[in-house]
C-alpha cells in the first residue's frame, strides 16, 4: 500500500459502493451489546457480526467476523468483538449484517496497475481466493461485453452452472457488479483499490458480503 | 512524437539506402548489411560510407555521406559509433531521408550517460524530421521492397505477416519460422532500444498496410502503458495482432492492501487488455508464429464446431480430447444427414463418429469426397485434417530402398505421391470454397518437409501444422477472434 492511501471502514466503504449499484446484504451498525441484539431481531434469523473500523483490513484473518450470531448471543458476541480492536483500527461499531446463504463465494474489485491504471477483477472468491487464483481483469473502463467475457473466462465454470441445488449464476447480474465498479472509479477517481470480498451467490445472483475501499491520489 | 505515415513509408519501402560504415571487412556490421541488402535483390538505390571511400561488394562508397548524389534517398542504415551519428543525422537530412535505422549501441541500455546521449538523439531526429529505429536494434526487412536491411539472417519468403519486435532475437525467431514454414513475411523490424519509435507505433502502421494481414509482435517492457494499450486497440480493430511478452513470471505479487490487488498482477492485466482488444496472446515462439501463419493463410471460423478427419484411428482420439479440453472449441456433433452421405462413401468399419475415421477404408477418390461433404455440412465450422502425408511417407522408402523401380514400385510411389499432394490440395479447395478454417496436421511437415502432402500445403502457401495439438490451439486463437469480432458487430 502506498503511503498515501487510506482505507474507508466497511460500512462507509459500502455505502461509497452501493451509491453505484454494487448489491449488498442488509445490515445496521451498532456501538454496544443490547443494540446489537435488537439489530440481529430486527433483520431477523441470525445474522454476521464484524467489527467496522476505518482501518482494518483482512478482518477473516484476525477473527473479527462472527457468523450466525442468534439474538441471544449478540449481545456477547459483539462486546468481544468491540474488546478485539486494537487503538490503530479505528472502530467505528460492530455491523450487524444478514447471513447470505450461498455455496459458491466470487471475489470483484478494483486495483490500479503501475503501468496501466485502474483495472477491474473478477474472480473466484472466498477465503481461498488467492490460493485459487482463478481470475479475470480488464482495465476500465469496461463494456458490459467484457464483463461477461471476464466470467466466461474463469476455469472453475462448473462453479457457474447449476450447483447444489442453486440455480446458474447469472452473467448479466455479475457483469452488473463490475459495471458497477467501473462507474465507480470513473466517479471517484481517487479510488485505488476496492476488494468486494467475498461476493456470495445467492439464488444464482451476487450479495456483496464485505468491501474494502482504499483512497489516495487520483489516477492521471 | 507519433513516426508520420511517410517517415514509416521511408523506414519499409524506400526509394534508396544508406548503409553508414560499410566495411571492407566481412565479419563487420556495416559489410553484413550491405552483403544483405545487396544479396536479397533490393531494387532501390543503394549508397554507402567508408572512412576510406573503398569499393565494398562492387558498390563505390564515399568518404561522407555529403559526398553522395542527390538521390532520392530515404533510409540511412547506421552502422557506425555513437560519435559519428550526429553528422551523419544531419547530413542524411540534408539529402532528404526521412528515416533511419540505428544498429549503433551505447544509449539508453548502457547507463545514465546512455541514456543523456539517447534523449538527444531523439531530439535531433525530432529536429530533422527523421524517424528514429532503434538504436540498438538489428534492422528491418521489407519483403515486398525486396530490402533486407539487417545486421543478421534471414531473408524471409514474401507474405503477410508482419513483425515488430522489442528483442531483434525473436525477428529472427519468427523469420526462420517463415524459411521454415513457407509462411511469408510483408515486413520485420527489431525495435531496439524503441527511443523514439515503439512496437506499438509499427503495430500501427502495420494495421494501414496494405502488404499485411496479420501483426505479430514480441514485447518485455513497456514504457507508456496508456500509450501501448490505445495503439494495440487500435491495431487490432483493424487486423489481428498476435502478441508474446517476455518477463510474465517477473514481478511476481505485489504487496497490496486487498485481494483484488495482489490478484491483479502485471501478466493477468497484460492479458485482460489483449482479451479487451481482441489481440491474441501466445506463450511461445511456435504457437505465435503459428497463429499468425494461422490468421494470414486460413478464413476466420465462423463457429466453435470442430470436426476431426484422420485415416488413422489414434490421432483422431488424441485430437478430438485436445478440442474437448479446448475452453473455447467444441467437438462437432456428427448430423446424422452427414452420417448418412459418409456411409455411401466408407466401409461399414468407419467410426461413424466425430472424430471421423476413414478406417483405411478409403479408395482414390475418398478422402477428397469425405472432405468436401465435412467441410460443408452446416453444423461444421471447422476441420482438421489428419493423415496427409502417410503413404508418401511409404513411397519415400521405397524409391531409396534397394528394389526401386522393380516390382511395380515405380508406379505404386508415383501414384501415393500425387494422392498426397492431392489431399493437401483437396484441403485447401475445400477451405476456399466454404470459407471454413481447414487444417492439414502432421509431424511430416518437419520429419519429412519434401513429403508430397506437407510440400503440397506448402507449395499453397498454407502453414502445414506440425502436429494436431498445435493446429487445435491455432484454431482456437482464430475462434476467440472471430468471436470477438461478431460479439461487437465487427465481422
Amino acid at each position: 500500500m502506498a503511503p498515501s492511501t487510506r482505507t474507508l471502514s466497511e460500512q462507509d466503504s459500502k455505502s461509497l459502493l452501493a451509491g453505484f449499484g454494487v448489491p449488498f446484504a442488509a445490515e445496521v451498525l451498532v456501538v454496544d451489546g443490547p443494540a446489537a441484539r435488537a439489530a440481529v431481531e430486527s433483520v431477523g434469523g441470525p445474522c454476521a457480526l464484524k467489527l467496522c473500523g476505518d482501518a482494518i483490513a483482512h478482518k477473516t484473518e484476525r477473527g473479527l467476523v462472527r457468523l450466525g450470531v442468534t439474538a441471544a448471543d449478540a449481545a456477547g458476541v459483539a462486546e468481544e468483538l468491540l474488546s478485539a480492536g486494537r487503538p490503530e483500527d479505528g472502530v467505528t461499531g460492530v455491523l450487524v449484517a444478514e447471513m447470505v446463504h450461498g455455496t459458491r463465494e466470487l471475489i470483484a474489485g478494483v486495483a490500479r496497475d503501475p503501468q496501466f491504471g485502474p483495472t477491474v477483477l473478477l474472480g473466484v472468491g472466498g477465503v481461498l481466493a488467492e490460493a485459487v487464483a482463478d481470475v479475470a481483469v480488464r482495465l476500465l473502463p469496461v463494456a458490459r461485453v467484457d464483463a461477461l467475457e471476464m466470467l466466461e473466462q474463469l476455469q472453475l465454470q462448473t462453479l457457474l452452472g447449476p450447483f447444489r441445488g442453486e440455480p446458474a449464476v447469472d452473467p448479466g447480474a455479475v457483469a452488473d457488479v463490475l459495471l458497477a465498479l467501473g462507474r465507480a472509479v470513473a466517479a471517484r477517481p481517487d479510488i485505488v483499490s476496492v476488494d468486494l470480498n467475498p461476493l456470495v451467490v445467492r439464488d444464482g445472483r451476487p450479495v456483496a458480503v464485505d468491501a474494502l475501499v482504499e483512497l489516495g491520489e487520483p489516477a492521471p | 512524437m507519433s513516426p508520420t505515415p511517410a517517415q514509416l513509408r521511408a523506414l519499409f519501402e524506400p526509394r534508396g539506402v544508406v548503409v553508414a560504415g560499410a566495411s571492407t571487412h566481412p565479419g563487420k556490421f556495416g559489410f553484413v548489411t550491405l552483403h544483405n541488402l545487396l544479396a536479397a535483390g533490393y531494387a532501390g538505390r543503394v549508397g554507402a560510407t567508408n572512412l576510406e571511400g573503398a569499393t565494398v561488394l562492387g558498390v563505390q562508397t564515399v568518404p561522407d555521406l555529403s559526398d553522395l548524389d542527390d538521390g532520392p534517398w530515404d533510409l540511412l542504415f547506421v552502422c557506425t559509433p555513437g560519435a559519428t551519428v550526429p553528422g551523419l543525422l544531419r547530413a542524411a537530412a540534408a539529402k532528404g531521408i526521412t528515416a533511419a535505422f540505428l544498429t549503433t549501441a551505447g544509449y539508453g541500455e548502457a547507463g545514465e550517460q546512455g541514456r543523456a546521449a539517447e534523449a538527444e538523439l531523439v531530439a535531433l531526429c525530432d529536429e530533422l524530421g527523421i524517424l528514429l529505429a532503434g538504436p540498438n536494434g538489428q534492422g528491418v526487412v521489407s519483403t515486398a521492397a525486396g530490402l533486407c536491411a539487417q545486421i543478421v539472417a534471414p531473408f524471409p519468403p514474401a507474405g503477410s505477416i508482419a513483425v515488430a519486435s522489442q528483442s531483434g532475437n525473436f525477428v529472427s525467431s519468427f523469420m526462420n519460422w517463415s524459411c521454415a514454414t513457407g509462411v511469408g513475411i510483408s515486413r520485420a523490424v527489431s525495435a531496439g532500444n524503441a527511443a523514439a519509435v515503439g512496437v506499438g507505433d509499427y503495430l500501427r502502421y502495420f494495421a494501414d498496410d496494405p502488404a499485411t494481414s496479420v501483426s505479430l509482435a514480441y514485447v518485455e517492457g513497456i514504457a507508456d502503458g496508456p500509450r501501448f494499450a490505445a495503439d494495440l486497440a487500435a491495431a487490432a480493430a483493424q487486423k489481428p495482432v498476435v502478441l508474446m511478452k517476455g518477463g510474465a513470471t517477473a514481478g511476481g505479487a505485489r504487496a497490496a492492501a486487498s485481494h483484488t490487488g495482489s490478484l491483479a498482477t502485471d501478466d493477468r492485466t497484460f492479458d485482460g487488455l489483449c482479451r479487451q482488444v481482441g489481440a491474441v496472446r501466445a506463450g511461445s515462439v511456435e504457437e505465435a508464429f503459428e497463429a499468425a501463419a494461422s490468421f494470414a493463410t486460413q478464413p476466420l471460423p465462423r463457429g466453435n464446431r470442430v470436426m476431426v478427419l484422420t485415416t488413422a484411428g489414434g490421432w483422431g482420439v488424441v485430437t478430438a480430447d485436445a478440442v474437448t479440453r479446448h475452453p473455447d472449441l467444441e467437438l462437432a456433433p456428427l448430423a446424422d444427414d452427414l452420417a448418412a452421405a459418409l456411409d455411401e462413401l466408407l466401409p461399414p468399419r468407419w467410426s461413424r463418429n466425430n472424430p471421423v475415421d476413414l478406417a483405411g477404408g478409403e479408395t482414390r477418390d475418398t478422402i477428397p469426397q469425405v472432405l468436401e461433404l465435412v467441410a460443408n455440412h452446416p453444423d461444421v465450422d471447422a476441420v482438421v485434417h489428419l493423415g496427409v502425408g502417410i503413404q508418401a511417407n511409404q513411397a519415400r522408402l521405397m524409391r531409396e530402398g534397394p528394389f526401386y523401380p522393380d516390382h511395380g514400385l515405380e508406379r505404386i510411389v508415383d501414384f501415393h505421391e500425387r494422392q498426397d499432394a492431392r489431399y493437401a490440395r483437396a484441403a485447401q479447395e475445400v477451405s476456399e470454397a466454404t470459407g471454413k478454417p481447414v487444417l492439414v496436421a502432421t509431424e511430416l511437415a518437419v520429419a519429412f518437409p519434401d513429403n508430397p502432402g506437407p510440400a503440397a500445403v506448402r507449395a499453397g502457401g498454407r502453414l502445414c501444422y506440425p502436429s494436431a495439438d498445435r493446429a487445435v490451439t491455432a484454431l482456437g486463437h482464430m475462434w476467440r477472434r472471430a468471436r470477438y469480432l461478431q460479439r461487437r458487430g465487427g465481422a
